[in-house]
């Protein structure tokens, strides 16, 4: 059965608040998620004020400035900073989203900061996501031929290379499968949001022809029907991508070749 | 314990190789409620308030009999499919293939039941 409420060693409790910096007038509070696998607490969530004349317009921006001024021992992940990698994918202000392209003004309040949801964490905003590429991997995310090579290149018109637009962009930072309540339920079988879009762009590429083999790689209650059209997916992708508009287009592929 | 590779795990038992039946049928049944509904609400609306010698009279003639079964069944084989969707969902192991059979064994029996009382009206 789903489990509603969190074990009693998952409990989130009130952590330590670290001291405003002296003489700042534009001051910013941040509330954020930890958790050390090596102390046997429960996750907390620490308290800490930055002067905001002195940071940059970005979560990604106090993140680092924390890290590095405050508390050295903030874990997160980060690399690109610019949307790109899709490494510091994380819960800000309720929203999964990345910290790099997500701008401090858009935050009311209080910036609270969480680890992606409903999925096992590693140390503070470090989501463990070996299942989530293991499902991704799982998808063939490559080109699957069977004709021989071509002396050149694999041909592709202009229309069909249009086909992969809203689909190669995406990143796999996991912001739509860990803000998808199917997921959380099911995410074992379900491939959620971001492997369905990946296997999408691959059945649509006109040079693929593996289609048939993919389609009924997701002929599964739970691998591809345990979305609903929540659309969790669409409203929170960081990239502006619609996972839930691939699935629907999957859907209508599995429909045509059957009925 | 079990050490198994995160492919592996991710790869579970393949894929079930059914689901699209499932679907179509609820986008099937899903289209025939849209004029089911209403004419229901209408039919079974028309019925209400008469005496019991008009309500049989009312029923005993083929069209507001024949709406009043086929909504029945589509209602519930609609119902029935939301509600193993909903348990797939939320239940696991045992307990849901138990709800799977509790529930299908519910509709049916409520389809019978309701056909039942239909035809007594009718006939």
């Amino acid at each position: 059965m789903v489990q509603f409420s969190l074990p009693k060693n998952s409990k989130v409790v009130t952590g330590k608040t670290w001291p405003k910096p002296e003489g700042a007038t534009n001051v910013r509070k941040f509330k954020i998620y930890r958790w050390n696998p090596d102390d046997g607490k429960n996750p907390q969530v620490d308290t800490y004020f930055l002067d905001m004349d002195k940071c940059g317009p970005m979560v990604l921006d106090a993140l680092i400035k924390i890290k590095n001024e405050i508390d050295p021992t903030l874990t997160f992940r980060r690399s690109c900073r610019e949307g790109i990698c899709g490494s510091c994918a994380m819960n800000i202000d309720g929203i999964n989203t990345l910290a790099c392209i997500y701008g401090l003004d858009e935050v009311k309040g209080d910036v609270r900061i969480y680890p992606l949801p409903h999925m096992p964490v590693v140390k503070d905003l470090i989501p463990d996501l070996t299942h989530f590429y293991a499902q991704h991997a799982s998808i063939m995310p490559w080109l699957e031929t069977k004709t021989n090579r071509p002396a050149k290149e694999w041909k592709q018109s202009i229309e069909d290379r249009k086909k992969l637009d809203g689909l190669y962009e995406c990143v796999m930072c996991a912001s739509c499968s860990t803000s998808c309540p199917s997921y959380w339920w099911n995410g074992d079988r379900y491939l959620g949001p971001a492997a369905l879009l990946h296997a999408y762009r691959w059945i649509i590429d006109s040079r693929d022809e593996a289609t048939g083999e993919r389609l009924d790689q997701l002929e599964d209650p739970f691998k591809l029907y345990r979305c609903h059209t929540i659309m969790n997916c669409a409203k929170t992708c960081p990239k502006g991508l619609n996972p839930a508009k691939a699935i629907s287009h999957i859907k209508k592929m599995m429909v045509e070749r059957t009925v | 314990m079990q050490f198994l590779t995160d492919r592996k795990r991710a790869q579970g038992l393949g894929a079930g190789g059914t689901g699209t039946h499932h679907h179509w049928q609820m986008i099937v049944s899903s289209i025939l409620l849209v004029p089911l509904v209403p004419l229901f609400i209408f039919i079974f609306g028309s019925a209400l308030g008469g005496s019991h010698e008009e309500v049989l009279a009312y029923f005993s003639r083929p069209i507001p009999a024949i709406i009043l079964g086929l909504s029945l069944v589509v209602i519930l084989l609609h119902l029935l499919r939301e509600a193993q969707e909903a348990i797939e969902d939320y239940v696991h192991g045992v307990a849901q293939k138990l709800a799977l059979v509790a529930v299908a064994a519910f509709t049916y029996t409520l389809i019978a039941a309701g056909l039942f009382a239909l035809v007594k009206l009718a006939l």
